[in-house]
């Protein structure tokens, strides 16, 4: 892969990307919050992901420019880290806490069973790009275990049938 | 910001209280279970029936029974009401004025909140997190003030180790030796950073403390940095923990514009700046040198100690790492002195510890204790013994680091050399109980896959080492293994342990050697026959 590397100066006085997208511009003024500085790669990755859903390669490249960071840390750092996605999402996310706490009353059930539903496994997201499904290390919810996150709201106390009831309605919607 | 302004702040605020508050938990647990919704229909509630002057709404911090959560309690009565909803809101403003309210009671006397000492957590469900006012009023930067206006650095760290607080991160070390390391270390510029990483599945004491009192935290950073020099510090926090950062972030904004934080704190040429810093889920960030790494926005990989963050650190310079509880300790310490802390706890524990208990227990929830507390009071007492029945045969401590110590050690005393000795640690406070249902063969496997994942790859004895470790365990969860597996077994945990470069692999075997040293049998009665 042959990739020319435009100077960081040039980019900063580009208007707007050349994609035309808005975020971009939102992307840049987070940049520019953290003055440039290479350490706030976290925290500028933790933004990109947040106006885009995923990162992608050319938006890790655009960052990699913007800092003035080579590629491969840039890669390195967006891989080594549970928390960001290279892979576009599904229009909803189920979350399956596995903390120790939810595994012992039963997280694996309430996984296998939701697996089965989607016909997918976890960290898959489906064909039709309905459902993510996924599993976190320990949400700090232990005292409603076992929890389930779905699109961002946390649902204590899960069972079986109230994992897949809900994961129906958005298969469901999705082919309908 | 002079003293006298900070205690006029403190006043206004109490004499603007209402005779009676209604305090709704809105910290994550009882969040989850619906109690913004709770909040709000209470407070149309005290609207409907005309109560404004007698009776004020008010979003706590955690109220500790979490399992039973959306909870409210009416203060200064304390009566408690569990599992409320949006519904039930209007009967809890009636009775106040002696009429029947139909949510579920709560017990406030019971041994859940009776054997509890509140310390670090003595603001948690009083005050209103999202409010600098609250915790002034509770008397809070009043520390910050005394240290820098009345005491020197060296008069600061003399008396954190004459409390003999220690790090509640889980190691245990003493609090006031690193502050001192720090404080002495040679370097234009120093740093302190608290660890809020916390990664230990079934652990949520930071989260809650956090959520609840984060201007404790920051008050005793703040005292941290005038005590070793420095003028940044950095909280490290968990991204998984939304919550808690954006009240963190509430909070900093609400000490910057008081004079609290930043240029001139308490018009003393003393500056502290802190940031946030968000992580992006890596266990391994928790351990010190790679969460160092993580700050600097690189891959959070540890590297080899010495030298400790004491000498290099951030970028190079001194760095001060202590846990969330670690901080939380200080304000308390400095404000009513070390005397009346070290009163608390064991000879070589002292003060209290919060821990999150969880699992299969009738109360899970908030807990703090003094430190040498009995596991048979946290877990019959204060938890009620098991949630169905079912007898417990266990408990789990100090996370996928720590181990399980069986029932018939729960007289136990907890405090760091009790739980080292038993082949556990205290880690930093997550107690999770298990009942005969649990297999702990599968607990032990459950943890090895944790640090088989989480394992940043950097040493060879941890990558590797995990990876044939966790194949041994579904093995022998597969019935496919013979006595010589296990033999192996112990042999490579040891060897992982021994070689491993930072403390996720050094530890990672803990919970197979721990759950091999009590429920051996378990292991046995899985070996495959023996062909005949």
């Amino acid at each position: 892969m042959t990739v020319t590397v435009t100077g960081p100066a040039t980019l900063r006085l580009a208007p707007e990307h050349p994609s035309g997208d808005k975020r971009f511009k939102l992307l840049d003024a987070a940049i520019k919050k953290h003055q440039f500085r290479q350490d706030a790669l976290i925290e500028v990755l933790h933004t990109a992901q947040g106006l885009f859903g995923y990162l992608d390669d050319g938006l890790l490249w655009y960052i990699a420019r913007a800092l003035k960071l080579p590629p491969s840390r840039v890669y390195g750092v967006a891989t080594f880290y549970h928390f960001f996605t290279l892979k576009p999402q599904g229009a909803h996310t189920c979350i399956v806490c596995m903390g120790t706490a939810c595994y012992i009353k039963g997280a694996d059930v309430l996984l296998r069973a939701a697996e089965e539903l989607a016909g997918v496994r976890a960290g898959e997201t489906t064909a039709d790009r309905q459902l993510s499904l996924l599993t976190a290390r320990c949400l700090g919810a232990c005292g409603i275990a076992p929890a389930v996150v779905y699109d961002g709201q946390v649902a204590g106390h899960q069972s079986p049938t109230s994992v897949c009831s809900r994961l129906k309605e958005w298969l469901v919607r999705g082919t309908g | 910001m002079e003293l006298a302004e900070l205690l006029a702040i403190g006043e206004r605020e109490r004499s603007s209280r209402r005779p009676v508050q209604i305090n709704c938990c809105i910290a994550a647990g009882c969040l989850s279970a619906g109690s913004e919704a709770v909040q709000r229909s209470l407070n149309d509630s005290v609207k409907a029936a005309g109560l404004q002057e007698r009776a004020q709404v008010c979003g706590v911090g955690c109220l500790r029974l979490c399992s039973r959560g959306p909870l409210v309690r009416i203060e200064p009565e304390g009566d408690l009401y569990e599992r409320v909803t949006p519904e039930q809101a209007p009967g809890i403003v009636a009775a106040l004025t002696g009429g029947h309210a139909d949510a579920q009671r709560g017990d406030p006397d019971s041994p859940f909140f009776r054997r509890q000492v509140s310390v670090v957590l003595e603001n948690c469900g009083r005050i209103e997190p999202e409010r600098i006012e609250s915790y002034i009023a509770a008397g809070g930067y009043q520390a910050l003030f005394r240290a820098l206006h009345e005491m020197t650095p060296t008069q600061v760290i003399d008396a954190v180790s004459r409390s003999g607080l220690r790090g509640r991160g889980g190691a245990g070390y003493p609090t006031g030796v690193k502050w001192s390391m720090v404080a002495k270390a040679p370097g234009p510029r120093k740093f302190v950073v608290c660890n809020a990483d916390e990664g230990d599945p079934g652990a949520f004491m930071n989260r809650s403390e956090l959520e609840s009192d984060p201007h404790r935290v920051l008050e005793g950073m703040a005292i941290a940095g005038y005590a070793v020099g420095a003028e940044q510090g950095y909280v490290y926090i968990r991204g998984e923990y939304p919550q808690a950062i954006h009240r963190l972030q509430v909070a900093l904004r609400q000490a910057n514009r008081l004079g609290l934080l930043g240029g001139h704190v308490f018009d003393s040429p003393f500056a502290f700046r802190i940031d946030l810093r968000i992580g992006a889920g890596a266990f391994v960030c928790g351990e010190e040198t790679a969460l160092m790494a993580s700050i600097e926005g690189r891959r959070g990989t540890p590297r080899p100690r010495p030298p400790y963050p004491a000498e290099a650190g951030l970028w190079g310079c001194p760095t001060l790492i202590n846990n969330v509880e670690t901080f939380a300790n200080i304000p308390g310490i400095i404000r009513r002195g070390p005397e009346w802390f070290a009163a608390f706890g064991t000879e070589k524990s002292k003060g209290t510890k919060v821990f999150s208990l969880t699992g299969k227990v009738r109360h899970a929830g908030l807990v703090e204790v003094p430190m040498g507390t009995t596991l048979r009071t946290i877990v019959e007492e204060i938890g009620g013994g098991s949630a169905d029945g079912t007898p417990i045969k266990a408990v789990q401590t100090g996370g996928p680091s720590g181990g399980c110590i069986p029932a018939w050690l729960f007289d136990t005393p907890v405090d760091y050399e009790s739980l080292t000795q038993l082949g556990s640690i205290m880690g930093s406070g997550g107690l999770i109980v298990m009942d005969e249902q649990t297999s702990m063969v599968d607990v032990a496997r459950f943890y090895m896959e944790f640090c088989m994942d989480e394992s940043c790859g950097k040493c060879v004895p941890c990558r590797a080492g995990t990876v044939q470790l966790h194949r041994l365990l579904t093995k022998i969860i597969q019935r496919r293994a013979q006595a010589d597996d296990l033999r192996r077994l112990e042999e490579l945990c040891d060897l992982v342990r021994h070689a491993s470069l930072c403390g996720l692999g050094q530890t990672a075997p803990n919970p197979v050697l721990s759950t091999l040293r009590y429920f051996r049998h378990e292991y046995e009665a899985l070996l495959a026959r023996p062909e005949v």
